[in-house]
C-alpha cells in the first residue's frame, strides 16, 4: 500500500481540475507507473465541486484513496482545500491556491466564507503550501493556466522526473496553449508558499 | 488478438474501443450520465453507425432490429433509461438475437446526477439475460468483447453494467484492432420472432437457455479466483472489487465478471474453504441473496456494507475492521456547501425569475432546469422523471390546482413529453406547457437531438419543427418567446394560461455552452457605481457573474454574457454596456 502515491485534486467547475488530474495521471504513466484517476463528472461544469483522485504505483486497484491516506492535496480554491483536507495523511502536503470563489448560498446560511484556510490547515499539522496560482497565471496572460501552476508546485513533492512532466505537457496540452502552460509549470516549480 | 499499445482511457472510452474492435456496426442510445461518452467515442469510428435516438426504447428497438438483421449492435443508456426501454428488454430474450446484441446500463450509485439509485442488476434477473460487469478501464475494453461473443454463442441479448465510477475512472488500457464480423442472415421464422403469438412455446426455451448459461458461468474466463490468505475469503465484482482489493490485500478473492447467472457450484466450493466469506457489492445484496438461495450460510454482506449510496474503500474498511470513516473538518471551520447553479446567461434563469414572480405551481422535469427548485429561484414544485411534467400538471388541474404550468426541455419533450401533450389535448385539459428550447441536450453536455437538425456524426438532417409539431397535436395557442426578455415571457405565459384550452409557450434561447455560442463575442455590462442605489435588485436574478464587493454589485467582465437580466431588474438603469 505504501508503494502507492495518492494525490487528490479539488476545485470548482471551470478551474481545470480534471485536466490537471489527467496531466498528472499521464505523467505517472509516462514515468512507468500503473495509474488510476477516479472522478465523477456531471453537473460540475455548472459551478459545482470537482475533485479527482490520482493513484499511481507498481499496481493500483482502487481509483479512490482512503481518507487519511492521501500524500498530497491540491486545492485549486481555498474552500475546496478545506472540504477535502481530511483525506490527507497526518503531516501530508496541502497545496492551496489563494483564490476565493464564493459559493451560491442557501437562505439562512449566513456563515462567512472562512477567512484563514491555510492557517487552519497548518495548525492541523499539514505541510501547507499556499500560492497565488491564479494571480501568477493571469500575469502570464492566461488565468486558466492556474491549474498547471499548481501542478508545477505539486511536482516538487512527487517522484516523477522533470523531463517526464515536460514531455507530458507537450503530449496533452493543445499547441495553441502549450507555451503559456509550460511557463505556468515553471512558475509553479519555483513558487514557494 | 495481439495487444499493440497502452493508452490512458476512461472506462467509457475503453468500452467504446472494445465494442469497435468487436466489430460493432450499429450503436444507438439516449444521453444520460454516466453513459453518454460511450456513444460519443463510438461516433468517431467510421465503421460504426452511431446515433442518438429519440429515447432509450427507440434505441433499443433499433438495436434489436439491427442485431436480428445480422450486425453486431450496442445500445447505451443510464440506469433509468433502461426503465424506458424495459418493455422491449423484457420480451427480446424470448426470441433471442441473431447477431451479437449488448445493452449498456450505466448505473449511478451515489446519485451523482440521477433522481434515484436503482440497482439495475435485478433487471437482468427479471429479463433472464446474462449480466457482465467490469471494474476498471481495461475490463471495460476486454469484457465488452466477451459480452458480444456470449450473445452470439447463446443467441441472447447481454446486459453490460457499469457504474459512474467505472465509467469515468481513467486507467491504462492495452487495446487491439478491429475484427470485422461477417453479417449473419435473418431467417424468417414467425415461431421465433412473433413472440406474443408463440410465447408459450418460447417460455420454456428461455428457461433452458438460462440453465445452459449457468453451466457456462462455471468455466467462464472472467470469473476468477485470486488466491491469497486462507483466513479471509471475499466474493466481489466490478468497482467494489477494485476498492476491496486495496482494503484486503491479503485475502483470497472470487472475482466475478459475470454476475448473472452465477457459477453456483464454484461459489459453493469456494465458500466451503473459509469460516466466513465477505460479499462486497455496491447497492443491493444482489449476489448475496443468490448465494443464500444456493444454501450457502457463511457469507457476510449487507450486514457490514451499506446498500445506500456509493461504496468506497473507507466504507469497506469500516465494514471489515470497524474503523470509522474519517469526518471532514466541517465541525471546526465553515466549509460552506457549493450547490451547482445555472450557468451565466442561461435562458432558464429568465424563466425561473418570471415563474417566481408569477407564483404559479410548477411541475418540473429532467434537465439543467431541475436547478430551478433551488435558491435563489425556488420556482419549481415537483420533479420526478423524464416527461413527467405535463402529466403531473394535468393531474394537478384535476385536483383543482388551477394556476399550474408544466416546464420541460426540448430534448426531454421529444424523449417523453409528446404523448402527454397529445393526452392533454384529447382529454381537454387547460394545462399550459412551457418548452425550454435551448437547442441541445444541456445537462449531459450538449448533445444534438432531432430538434437541432444535426446527427451525432455531425451530418445535417431534417430539423424537427416544434411549433408545427405541437400545432399538429391540436394545440391552438402557441407562443415563442426569448427567455432573456422577462416581461415578454411573463405576458406570454399569462396569455397561455388564460387561453381556453391547452397551450404551449416555447421559451427559446440556445444553451451558451454550445460551442458556436461559446465563440460569440459579447460586450459585458457593468454597474455604474455613481448611479447605483444599492437596492440589491440585480442580485435577485441569481447570476453567478454578479458579486458584492465593498457593498456594491460588481459584474465580472470575464463571465458576463450580456443577457441583460440584471439590467431588466435595475430600477435606475445603472447597469450599462461599456
Amino acid at each position: 500500500m505504501s508503494q502507492t502515491t495518492n494525490v487528490l485534486l479539488a476545485g470548482v467547475g471551470g478551474q481545470g481540475v480534471v485536466l490537471a488530474a489527467e496531466i498528472l495521471a499521464l505523467a505517472a504513466a509516462n514515468a512507468g507507473f500503473d495509474v488510476l484517476q477516479g472522478e465523477v463528472h456531471g453537473v460540475a461544469q455548472r459551478g459545482g465541486i470537482v475533485h479527482s483522485h490520482v493513484r499511481y504505483g507498481p499496481v493500483v486497484h482502487s481509483p479512490l484513496a482512503q481518507a487519511g491516506e492521501v500524500d498530497a492535496l491540491v486545492g485549486c480554491e481555498k474552500l475546496e482545500a478545506l472540504r477535502f483536507a481530511h483525506f490527507v495523511k497526518p503531516g501530508g502536503v496541502i497545496i492551496v491556491n489563494e483564490e476565493e470563489i464564493p459559493p451560491s448560498r442557501f437562505p439562512n446560511d449566513n456563515r462567512p466564507y472562512p477567512s484563514n484556510a491555510a492557517g487552519f490547515l497548518r495548525a492541523k499539522g499539514f505541510q501547507v503550501v499556499a500560492v497565488p496560482a491564479t494571480e501568477r497565471a493571469t500575469a502570464l496572460g492566461e488565468h486558466r493556466a492556474a491549474n498547471v501552476v499548481l501542478l508545477g508546485v505539486l511536482s516538487r513533492f512527487l517522484d516523477i522526473p522533470r523531463e517526464v512532466w515536460d514531455k507530458t505537457l507537450v503530449e496533452r496540452i493543445p499547441k495553441k496553449f502549450l507555451e503559456v502552460n509550460q511557463r505556468a509549470f515553471v512558475e509553479g516549480v519555483s513558487l514557494t508558499g | 488478438m495481439t495487444k499493440t499499445s497502452k493508452r490512458l482511457m476512461s472506462g467509457n472510452e475503453a468500452l467504446a474501443r472494445g465494442a469497435w474492435e468487436a466489430g460493432v456496426k450499429f450503436a444507438a442510445g439516449y444521453p444520460g450520465t454516466p453513459s453518454t461518452d460511450v456513444l460519443e467515442a463510438l461516433a468517431r469510428y467510421p465503421e460504426v453507425h452511431a446515433q442518438w435516438s429519440a429515447n432509450e426504447k427507440v434505441a433499443f428497438d433499433e438495436g434489436m432490429g439491427a442485431a436480428l438483421g445480422g450486425i453486431r449492435s450496442l445500445v447505451t443508456m443510464k440506469h433509468v433509461g433502461l426503465n424506458v426501454a424495459a418493455d422491449a428488454f423484457m420480451v427480446f430474450p424470448y426470441a433471442g438475437t441473431n447477431a451479437g446484441f449488448v445493452v449498456l446500463s450505466a448505473d449511478d450509485p451515489g446519485m451523482h446526477s440521477s433522481q434515484n439509485e436503482q440497482d439495475n442488476r435485478y433487471f437482468a434477473k427479471i429479463a433472464k439475460v446474462p449480466l457482465i460487469e467490469p471494474g476498471r478501464p481495461q475490463e471495460c475494453h476486454d469484457f465488452i468483447k466477451v459480452a458480444f461473443d456470449l450473445s452470439e454463442e447463446f443467441k441472447t441479448p447481454v446486459m453490460f453494467r457499469t457504474t459512474t465510477r467505472t465509467a469515468h475512472t481513467k486507467g491504462l488500457v492495452a487495446f487491439g484492432e478491429r475484427v470485422e464480423v461477417p453479417q449473419k442472415t435473418f431467417q424468417r421464422d414467425v415461431r421465433q420472432y412473433a413472440v406474443p403469438i408463440y410465447r408459450e412455446r418460447l417460455r420454456p426455451i428461455l428457461e433452458k437457455k438460462l440453465r445452459q448459461m449457468e453451466a457456462w458461468a462455471e468455466t467462464c474466463p472472467i470469473n476468477v479466483i485470486e488466491e491469497g490468505s486462507t483466513d479471509v475469503g471475499v466474493i466481489s465484482s466490478g468497482i467494489a472489487y477494485q476498492y476491496a482489493r486495496d482494503v484486503l490485500p491479503e485475502a483470497t478473492f472470487f472475482k466475478l465478471g459475470m454476475i448473472y447467472p452465477l457459477p453456483r457450484q464454484r461459489l459453493i466450493d469456494f465458500c466451503k474453504r473459509f469460516k466466513m466469506v465477505y460479499v462486497i457489492e455496491e447497492l443491493e445484496p444482489f449476489i448475496e441473496e443468490q448465494l443464500i438461495t444456493f444454501g450457502i450460510t457463511n457469507v457476510v454482506g449487507k450486514a457490514r456494507f451499506t446498500n445506500v449510496g456509493e461504496l468506497s474503500p473507507d466504507l469497506i474498511a469500516q465494514g471489515v475492521y470497524g474503523t470509522p470513516v474519517p469526518a471532514s473538518f466541517g465541525q471546526e471551520i465553515a466549509i460552506l456547501p457549493r450547490p451547482p447553479r445555472l450557468c451565466v446567461g442561461c435562458g432558464h434563469r429568465g424563466l425561473f425569475n418570471v415563474l417566481k414572480r408569477m407564483g404559479v405551481q410548477v411541475a418540473g422535469d429532467i434537465g439543467c432546469y431541475t436547478m430551478g427548485a433551488l435558491p435563489p429561484f425556488e420556482a419549481e414544485d415537483t420533479i420526478f422523471c423524464m416527461g413527467a411534467s405535463i402529466g403531473n400538471a394535468f393531474g394537478f388541474k384535476q385536483a383543482g390546482i388551477e394556476r399550474t404550468v408544466a416546464i420541460i426541455g426540448d430534448s426531454t419533450f421529444i424523449h417523453a413529453g409528446i404523448p402527454s401533450l397529445i393526452d392533454a389535448v384529447y382529454n381537454q385539459s387547460q394545462v399550459t406547457t412551457i418548452i425550454l428550447d435551448n437547442d441541445t441536450t444541456g445537462m449531459t453536455g450538449q448533445q444534438v437531438h432531432p430538434g437541432t437538425g444535426r446527427t451525432l456524426k455531425g451530418t445535417p438532417t431534417r430539423k424537427l419543427d416544434l411549433e408545427a409539431l405541437v400545432r399538429a397535436i391540436g394545440i391552438d395557442h402557441v407562443a415563442v418567446v426569448d427567455p432573456w426578455e422577462m416581461d415578454n415571457l411573463e405576458n406570454a405565459i399569462q396569455r397561455a394560461m388564460a387561453h381556453n384550452g391547452p397551450a404551449v409557450v416555447i421559451a427559446r434561447h440556445p444553451c451558451l455552452m454550445i460551442p458556436e455560442q461559446r465563440r460569440l463575442e459579447r460586450t459585458p455590462y457593468q454597474v455604474i457605481q455613481d448611479e447605483c442605489i444599492v437596492c440589491g435588485a440585480c442580485y435577485l436574478v441569481g447570476c453567478p457573474a454578479i458579486t458584492e464587493v465593498d457593498d456594491y454589485p460588481i459584474i465580472s467582465a470575464i463571465d458576463c454574457t450580456a443577457c441583460t437580466l440584471c439590467v431588466q431588474m435595475c430600477p435606475v438603469d445603472a447597469i450599462r454596456q461599456n
